[in-house]
C-alpha cells in the first residue's frame, strides 16, 4: 500500500493529517478521508471479523452496501467504515460480533 | 482478432491506413477506431475538416489528404485510438497520446511495444508536448517517438528503461 | 418534515441531473445522497467519456461531477443532504432519511430513485479475504482518495470496468499482472479500452477463471485455471498469480431495494443487470409518483444515466404543473435512442423492449 503523490490526471493536495487510535496504537490519517482509506494507507487490511466463522473481513465495496468493512468507532459498532470520515482521535477497532445496542 | 481481445489485425489496420507516400509527405492521423462507439470528438476536434463521420455511432474516415497532421485529435480521442505517422529517410515516426508518469524525456531512448505490449525494436523519444487549448485542461500530453521505418505500422507504445 | 416537490435518492450522474432537470423548470428538490460528496462514481473516473463532442464528450468523469455539482450548490431550489441515506419509504408517502446522529421525515410530491448498482461476486476460495476487492472500490482509493491498496493486481473480468481499472492503475504506477476472463472473448470491454491497456503490456487471458486466494491475513498470491467451451476447469492449465490485491470486475446489478419495499413491479431482466423496476420512457414505475434513472433502472453507463435522470427530472416537473418544454423531452430521448443505436448497445436495447412487454 501507499499514497498517491504524482498522477498525470489527479492532483493529491496535501490534506490536514489527524491522528487516530487502532487497536490501541496511534495510527495517522487524512481528516475526512473514509476511516477504511486510512487503515489500508496504513496497511491494516482487517476491518472485522465475520460473525460465525470468524473468518477476516477487509474493505470490498467503497459504497456503504456491503458491511465488510463494519467497525467499532468510538464505542459504537456497525460503522460503515468506508464511507465514515475520518476526525482526529477516534477510537477504531475490529469488530467481532454482530454489535450490542447500548 | 480484434472481436476476441479488441486488438487489430492487419486487415482492420488496411481499412484506415494511410499510404507510404502520403506518410512520406508529413505526418498525418491515423485511427484505430474500427467499432460503432457512440462518440464524435474527433470529428470537430479537426481544424481542415478531415475527420468525418455518417452518425454518431459511425467509425470514422479521415481524408488523408485534407489532414494536416497537427495532432488535435491525437489529443481529442477518448478511445486513445488516433496516432500521427510519418515517414523519414531512415525512421518511422509516431505521434501518439500519453497518459502516464512520469514523462519521459526528448532524446530517451525506450523499447517500442507492439500492439501487445512486446518489445520489438528501440525507439527514442523525440517530442513531449502538450497542444494548448484541446488538451491542457485535460492533461493528455502527447509523445512522439521514433522507429525503424518498418516498424511504423508495428509499434504503438513504448516502456521506458530501468 | 421536510416537503419538496421532488425527492431524488442518489446523486450520481442520473440523480444529479433529474435533480436540476426538475429544478429548472420550478419544482423543489431534495437531494440525498449516503456519501459525503456529489457525483456518485463518476468522481473516479479519469478517462475521457465518449458521446457528442456538443454535449461535453472528451471530459473527464470526474470534471462533469465537478460541474453538475457546482449547479447544484449554487441552485437556489435544491437543498442537499449528503451523508445521510434513504433508509425507509412508507405507505403513506413518508419517506425516512437519516445518518448516525439525526434524521428527516421527507413527504415528497414526486420521487426520482436513483441508487446505481452494486458490484457482483463471484465464488472461489477465500473470496472473503481482505486484498480482494471490488474493481470500483480499489478506482475509489486510488482515484479519490489517492490511496493504493497494495502493488500487483490482478483483475477478473474484461468488461469496460475491468480494463479502465486497469488502465487508472497504470497511471497510479502499480503493476497489473493480467486481466482474466472465463469467456472466450473480452466479456464487453470496448476495442479501444482493451487495445490500450494490451499495448502498455497488460495481457487479457481468455478461458480462465480464478479458483482461490491464499496468503497470511490477506492476499498474497492467486491461482487461475483454464476452462473449456464447457467453463470447465481443465487440469494442467493452472497458473499463480504472486498478486496483493484481486480486483472482481465481473458486472453490476441494481440496488433496488426501496423499489422493492415500496411494492413497484420489478421484473428479472438478466441484459439489464438482474431485478429492474418496470418504467415507461420517462422514468416512470408501476407507482405513478416513483421514476427510476440511471443503473437501478437497468444497468449501462455514465451518459445515459445522465440522459434518463434529465427525463426523469423533466417528467416530474411536468407532472406538477411546472411549465417545460416538451421538446426537450423529445430532444433527449431521441438523443438517448442515437446514443443506443450503436451495437454496444445491443444488449440493452433487448433488455429494455423485454422490459416493455411486460404488463405495468
Amino acid at each position: 500500500m501507499r499514497r498517491i503523490t504524482v498522477h498525470p490526471i489527479l492532483n493529491f493536495p496535501p490534506k490536514k493529517k489527524v491522528k487516530f487510535i487502532f487497536e490501541g496504537r496511534e495510527v495517522e490519517g487524512y481528516e475526512g478521508e473514509p476511516i477504511a482509506a486510512a487503515l489500508v494507507a496504513n496497511g491494516f487490511y482487517e476491518m472485522r471479523e465475520s460473525v460465525n466463522l470468524h473468518r477476516p473481513r477487509g474493505f470490498f465495496c467503497a459504497i456503504g452496501n456491503c458491511s465488510s468493512c463494519l467497525m467499532v468507532v468510538d464505542g459504537k459498532p456497525n460503522i460503515r467504515t468506508c464511507i465514515t470520515p475520518l476526525r482526529e482521535g477516534m477510537k477504531v477497532e475490529i469488530q467481532k460480533d454482530k454489535g450490542v445496542l447500548k | 482478432m480484434i472481436e476476441v481481445d479488441g486488438v487489430p489485425t492487419f486487415e482492420n489496420l488496411k481499412t484506415s491506413m494511410p499510404t507510404e507516400e502520403r506518410m512520406r509527405k508529413k505526418a498525418v492521423a491515423m485511427h484505430e477506431c474500427y467499432q460503432d462507439i457512440p462518440c464524435d470528438p474527433c470529428v470537430y476536434s479537426c481544424p481542415t475538416k478531415a475527420i468525418t463521420m455518417e452518425t454518431l455511432v459511425s467509425t470514422p474516415r479521415i481524408n488523408h489528404e485534407l489532414c494536416n497532421g497537427c495532432g488535435l485529435c491525437v489529443a481529442a480521442c477518448p478511445g486513445i485510438a488516433i496516432f500521427l505517422m510519418e515517414l523519414k529517410e531512415d525512421r518511422g515516426l509516431i505521434t501518439l497520446a500519453y497518459e502516464f508518469v512520469p514523462l519521459p524525456n526528448p532524446g530517451e531512448i525506450v523499447d517500442g511495444l507492439d500492439r501487445y505490449g512486446r518489445a520489438v525494436c528501440e525507439a527514442r523519444v523525440e517530442r513531449v508536448y502538450s497542444l494548448p487549448g484541446i488538451d491542457k485542461k485535460t492533461k493528455t500530453s502527447l509523445v512522439r517517438i521514433s522507429v525503424p521505418p518498418e516498424k511504423i505500422m508495428e509499434v504503438r507504445f513504448f516502456r521506458r528503461r530501468e | 418534515m421536510i416537503e419538496p416537490d421532488v425527492l431524488v435518492v442518489g446523486g450520481g450522474p442520473a440523480g444529479m441531473n433529474a435533480a436540476l432537470a426538475a429544478a429548472n423548470a420550478g419544482a423543489t428538490v431534495l437531494l440525498v445522497d449516503r456519501f459525503q460528496n456529489l457525483g456518485g462514481q463518476l468522481v473516479k473516473q479519469t478517462h475521457k467519456f465518449f458521446g457528442w463532442a456538443a454535449r461535453g464528450a472528451g471530459a473527464r468523469g470526474f470534471e462533469l461531477a465537478q460541474k453538475w455539482e457546482g449547479e447544484i450548490q449554487n441552485h437556489p431550489r435544491i437543498r442537499t443532504l449528503l451523508g445521510f441515506e434513504v433508509i425507509g419509504a412508507y405507505k403513506d408517502g413518508i419517506w425516512l432519511a437519516a445518518d448516525l446522529e439525526d434524521f428527516y421525515k421527507i413527504k415528497p410530491k414526486r420521487v426520482v430513485i436513483a441508487t446505481g448498482a452494486s458490484e457482483r461476486m463471484i465464488t472461489f476460495e477465500n473470496n472473503d479475504y481482505p486484498g480482494v476487492y471490488g474493481a470500483g472500490a480499489v478506482q475509489t482509493l486510488m482515484n479519490v482518495y489517492g490511496v493504493l491498496p497494495g502493488e500487483r493486481y490482478l483483475i477478473v473480468g474484461s468488461g469496460n470496468v475491468g480494463v479502465i481499472v486497469a488502465y487508472q492503475l497504470l497511471q497510479a504506477q502499480a503493476k497489473v499482472e493480467a486481466i482474466i476472463d472465463i469467456l472466450p472473448r473480452l466479456g464487453g470491454a470496448y476495442w479501444v479500452h482493451a487495445a490500450k491497456i494490451q499495448r502498455a503490456g497488460v495481457p487479457i487471458l481468455l478461458k480462465r477463471t480464478i479458483t482461490g486466494v491464499y496468503g497470511e491475513g490477506h492476499v498474497e498470491r492467486a491461482e487461475t485455471i483454464g476452462v473449456d467451451e464447457k467453463f470447465q476447469p481443465i487440469p494442467g492449465t493452472e497458473r499463480t498469480f504472486s498478486v496483493d490485491v484481486v480486483l472482481l470486475a465481473v458486472g453490476l446489478m441494481p440496488l433496488s431495494e426501496l423499489l422493492f419495499e415500496l411494492g413497484v413491479r420489478e421484473y428479472y431482466i438478466p441484459e439489464l443487470g438482474g431485478f429492474v423496476p418496470w418504467h415507461d420512457e420517462t422514468g416512470r414505475t408501476s407507482h405513478p409518483e416513483i421514476f427510476v434513472a440511471g443503473d437501478v433502472a437497468g444497468i449501462e453507463e455514465a451518459t445515459t444515466a445522465a440522459l434518463q435522470g434529465r427525463i426523469s427530472g423533466l417528467q416530474t416537473a411536468l407532472d406538477l404543473g411546472y411549465e417545460v418544454n416538451k421538446d426537450e423531452i423529445d430532444e433527449l430521448k431521441m438523443l438517448l435512442t442515437q446514443f443506443r443505436r450503436s451495437s454496444l448497445s445491443e444488449k440493452v436495447c433487448q433488455g429494455l423492449e423485454r422490459l416493455h412487454t411486460k404488463g405495468v
